[in-house]
């Protein structure tokens, strides 16, 4: 009697995916591109060599802290699509630890990630206080906030902490190397430090939504807020801790973009990790055990494809259509997968 | 011409809100449907004005079978329906909204729009701006123009859905004068209500319903009291139960005003003893909803003190009032105390008094188990709230109060349970009353007022129309009580 859903449940998981990899088939031979070598060479645009899997993975971490983020807030029921804005925000708090703490590396990294993380959480916490004081849906206000904290990142690179001479849009000077995370090799980028920060965000994030009254109380609050508050759970209060604690991680993955990667503060600090962030938890169906693995998955796709440019003259935008059309096949998938089980239980 | 509603079923989950509707009305007569809340009645206007499919039944006009599939085919084969917010698009012209659903693709004319509009006006002394923003419409005006629209799209049927709502008394009279007229023009006009006086001021013939069934036809006028007793059912006699000794004050309301939304509940001075048992009696939304949030902190007092057992609880937060043994069950089981996805196990944790950071889940499923069995529950540990039927939900709920309350606050606690639940619901809530806890319950069945209460507080247009000491009220009474009249 459980064979034929348990059928189901493996078909609308699989079948989407099975799906995906046929668009991507069928837009790489339109694109004239031979789809088996297109795949290899992705894997080999993310992983040949120790200097490219270093990179991979330092893309990998902001893309993880975000996405564990966001699995707070969405359970808390909120889109916090302010998540960018966090991101940025962190970046940018960091970027000034990083020039004005002094001393040595022991004391600084810490400082300029501790900063970064406050900065994230004052972003996040604003989109908080917008939604439960001011009724500005957390869509709204966050999507505001986020082209504000661009702005701010454009005008501080051009304006007060631009280079000696020249206002270029390309970034401030390159932090002191005190300030930096320190890695694994002079020409790799890879640093435990940030690799052991994104795993203990999932971790944290796991233990958080399982294990605890917190994030019991956070569920209620995302499932029904009525029921939640007649329970006696102080809604607005753990609204506001699920933008904070967002925030936070929001914070340490734009620090880890700002001294783990670029080593300096450009305008596109957070690297559209928020967003496709976003696309992880989705697909990762908000279990907070299924976003390490995804996220790698969409770095490599994103990494990857610009190999495809290189070599086969295939734009790079392509890894970012599969992915997009995954997720939606997924979320269809999901979708269809409700449709019936409601069929099946509606009376004849 | 004649419309005839054959056996119409619809059933929501395990709830048959239409069962086996039939209701014939003739031309030109002004149609009373009567009913209480949750008695089928705006279900059955849905499928009539096709917002709802039907499970099985027919619906004929003159002999002829409708396409009821849609508010569109519905409307042209005749029949509209007024909704209790009238369907107006409130940044738009009026005449925008007038022509808002004319059938075809065809480009707006609005000067044509316009003259329509005056023409189908006029013999109504209705007076129209076409420019004007919807806006700047009253309540009364709106359903002005969503009739004149109906009559415009060539409605023959005109269903009506508690359209007193949220009118003034002015409006209502106009209304009505509007709705006599077209009945007078041969049109088939159903006004759907709950309230008992105006379907005897303005129609001929009234229906009555309840849980899903037309329970009798009649011609109007008709005593007062055969009505009610088909509204809410034959009234057994008050049971006897033991006396329980009342103690001091649980709850004193010293000139208390509350207001929620536009609905103001003036001047409540009362006060109500330990161990006391009061019904609160009344038509929906008639202001027990926005009394029992007074007494929880929901709804906070514009004026007076509130007070529980000797303490000043004015202007606090309802978790103030959760605190000093307040506690509220309110009527939506699923929407207003249970967590949809949660399961029984989670909502004794959030429920539970243990507030310490880690969840310790065994303990929590051994407790929740003993719970199961202890109340009762068909479930099982981790079943979510939503797999549970409704007579289970609220044996959760009640499963989910903390002991040693001094006030508890129910609405409806019995609304779609079998016999069986009922009677354990009642049980529980009883054996809480021998602990001390004072009980206020709002509730549409006479029977369970008459059959629980010490005293009875009869709610009409936001007010305590009277106390009544339930041993000495008979069914009747209260009936009369109900529908705002004093009983001779």
């Amino acid at each position: 009697m459980t064979s034929p859903t348990r059928a189901a449940r493996w078909g609308a998981t699989i079948a989407p995916i099975a799906l995906a990899v046929v668009v991507a088939v069928v837009l790489l031979l339109l694109a004239g591109a031979n789809p088996l070598e297109s795949f290899k060479l992705m894997g080999e645009g993310a992983f040949s060599g120790w200097t490219k899997t270093g990179i991979t993975l330092m893309a990998w971490v902001p893309l993880v802290l975000a996405a564990a983020g966001l699995i707070i807030t969405f359970n808390a029921g909120l889109w916090n699509i302010g998540i960018e804005g966090q991101i940025i925000l962190g970046g940018i708090a960091a970027s000034w630890a990083a020039r004005e703490v002094g001393g040595p590396g022991w004391v600084v990294v810490p400082t300029v990630i501790v900063v970064g993380a406050l900065g994230g959480m004052l972003w996040a916490l604003l989109a908080g206080v917008l939604k439960t004081r001011f009724k500005v849906n957390e869509i709204f206000g966050g999507l505001g906030l986020d082209f504000v904290a661009a702005s701010l990142a454009v005008y501080l690179v051009i304006g007060p902490w631009s280079r000696q001479g020249v206002a270029s849009t390309s970034g401030t000077d390159l932090f002191r190397d005190e300030a930096l995370l320190p890695t694994v090799s002079e020409n790799n980028k890879l640093s435990l430090v940030a690799i052991a920060l994104a795993i203990a965000a999932v971790i944290f994030v796991f233990y958080l939504m399982k294990g605890t009254l917190f994030g019991l109380r956070l569920k209620a609050v995302g499932r029904n807020a009525r029921s939640a508050f007649l329970l006696g759970i102080p809604t607005t209060r753990y609204m506001l801790g699920a933008f904070a604690l967002c925030g936070l991680l929001a914070g340490i993955a734009g620090a880890m973009q700002a001294i783990g990667f670029h080593f300096k503060l450009i305008p596109a600090i957070s690297g559209g990790y928020g967003f496709l962030g976003i696309l992880v938890v989705l697909l990762a169906a908000f279990r907070a055990a299924w976003i390490a693995p995804i996220a790698l998955f969409f770095v490599v796709m994103s990494r990857g494809s610009t190999q495809l440019d290189l070599r086969l003259s295939v734009d790079s935008a392509l890894g970012g259509v599969i992915t997009g059309i995954l997720v939606l096949l997924v979320i269809m998938g999901g979708g269809w997968q409700l449709r019936r089980r409601l069929k099946r239980e509606a009376p004849a | 011409m004649s419309l005839l509603l054959e056996d119409i079923h619809k059933r929501f989950g395990a709830v048959h809100a239409n069962d086996g509707v039939t209701i014939e009305v003739d031309e030109g007569t002004l149609h009373g449907l009567l009913g209480e809340n949750g008695a089928g009645k705006s279900t059955l206007m849905k499928v009539l004005s096709g917002f709802i499919d039907r499970d099985s039944g027919r619906v004929l006009l003159d002999g002829q079978e409708l396409d009821l599939s849609s508010p569109k085919t519905a409307i042209r084969a005749g029949v509209g329906m007024l909704h209790q917010d009238p369907l107006v698009f409130l940044p738009l012209s009026v005449v925008d909204n007038f022509l808002m659903g004319s059938p075809g693709n065809r480009i707006l004319n609005r000067a044509e729009g316009a003259a329509e509009l005056r023409k189908i006006s006029e013999p109504f002394g209705f007076n129209f701006d076409p420019e004007a923003p919807a806006r700047t419409l009253t309540v009364g005006e709106r359903q002005q123009l969503e009739i004149v629209r109906l009559l415009w799209l060539g409605a023959k049927v005109l269903i009506l859905d508690e359209p007193t709502t949220g009118i003034s008394e002015i409006q209502r009279v106009d209304l009505f004068a509007t709705l006599r007229k077209l009945a007078a023009q041969g049109m088939i006009v159903i006004f759907v209500s709950h309230k008992l006086e105006e379907v005897e001021e303005l129609c001929q013939r009234v229906t009555v319903m309840r849980q899903g069934q037309v329970i009798g036809e009649t011609d109007l006028p008709t005593p007062a009291e055969r009505l009610v007793e088909m509204m809410f059912g034959q009234v057994l006699a008050a049971s006897d139960r033991p006396q329980v000794e009342h103690g001091e004050d649980a709850l004193v309301l010293d000139d208390v005003t509350l207001k929620e939304g536009n609905l103001m509940v003036p001047d409540l001075s009362l006060s109500i003893a330990k161990s006391e048992v009061i019904g609160l009696a009344g038509l929906e939304g008639s202001g027990q909803r926005t009394f029992l949030g007074g007494c929880t902190g929901l709804v906070s007092a514009s004026s007076g003190t509130i007070n529980i057992a000797a303490r000043d609880m004015t202007k606090r937060h309802y978790r103030d009032f959760m605190r000093h043994g307040v506690h509220y069950l309110p009527a939506g089981r699923l929407e207003e105390g249970l967590v949809e996805g949660l399961s029984i196990t989670e909502h004794f944790i959030l429920a539970g008094d243990d507030k310490s950071f880690f969840v310790d889940w065994d303990a929590a499923s051994t407790v929740s188990k003993r719970n199961i069995e202890h109340f009762s529950i068909k479930g099982f540990h981790d079943s979510p709230a939503e797999s549970l039927s409704g007579g289970n939900q609220q044996r959760l709920l009640l499963a989910m109060m903390p002991p040693g309350l001094k006030l508890l606050l129910m609405e409806h606690p019995t609304r779609g349970l079998d016999i069986e639940s009922a009677d354990w619901v009642w049980t529980q809530i009883l054996a809480r009353r021998e602990e001390g806890t004072a009980i206020v319950f709002a509730s549409a069945d006479l029977d369970e007022l008459l059959r629980y209460s010490d005293r009875i507080l009869v709610f009409f247009n936001g007010r305590i129309l009277k106390e009544v000491d339930a041993r000495s009220t008979t069914g009747e009474q209260l009936g009369y009580l109900i529908g705002g009249k004093e009983p001779e």
